[in-house]
């Protein structure tokens, strides 16, 4: 099926779900543009890479089934990958910085917490 | 009909994923330090790969999916690579 032939209820569910998702992208980046101290700032950009990704993901899943009459799941693979390794990997840098900021002693360093393995 | 809208809207949406790899890009040419600019480049990689998809999305092909799959994983092994880079300052010891 053509684009162009889809029933006008499905593109637009299409549409408004992309631009849902292409909007948390950007709110994530104008938060990480925007935001003062690193610590506040490593919170906006999961926006993008949580709830950006899967709308995204599901805009693109109903729009290749839809437009091929069968159902296309493969692009699923990337939205478990990518929520499995986005907090590993914002776990590794953020541990890194923080053990960073301890070393030399700067301002905006959060205080230890009870557990204080970091 | 339909057709039209699904183009605006795909379109709206990689104008919207430019302009936060626009944002982005700032915060990694800007820093201050190195642990932003290597969250910057994370969050970067991310919105390039969801812009492939929205661009598989407009021509229909599967192939814009393989490389959004090969950015992923890339990008997952140079955030891991970067932090152990930050924390000890080489990556194999």
């Amino acid at each position: 099926m053509r684009p162009a032939d889809l029933p006008l209820p499905v593109a637009l569910g299409i549409s408004v779900v992309l631009i849902c998702g292409a909007g948390f992208a950007l709110a994530g980046a104008v938060g990480a543009f925007r935001l003062r101290t690193f610590y506040q700032r490593v919170h906006a950009p999961t926006l993008g890479s949580s709830m950006g990704m899967f709308l995204i993901l599901t805009s693109s899943i109903v729009y290749l089934s839809a437009t091929r009459g069968a159902p296309v799941f493969h692009e699923a693979l990337i939205a478990i990958f990518l929520s499995l390794t986005t907090p590993i990997s914002l776990m590794l840098i953020v541990r890194a910085a923080l053990a960073r900021d301890r070393l030399e002693g700067g301002r905006d360093v959060p205080p230890l917490s009870g557990g204080g393995d970091a | 009909m339909s057709g039209a809208i699904l183009n605006y809207a795909i379109l709206a949406a990689q104008l919207m994923l430019a302009a936060a790899m626009a944002l982005y890009l700032f915060r990694m040419i800007r820093g201050p330090r190195a642990q932003d600019r290597v969250i910057a480049l994370d969050a970067f990689y991310v919105t390039a790969m969801l812009l492939i998809i929205t661009l598989g999305m407009r021509t229909g092909s599967t192939l814009y999916f393989e490389a959004a799959v090969i950015i992923a994983l890339l990008g997952f092994a140079s955030s891991v690579a970067l932090g152990k880079f930050l924390m000890r300052g080489e990556v194999i010891e």
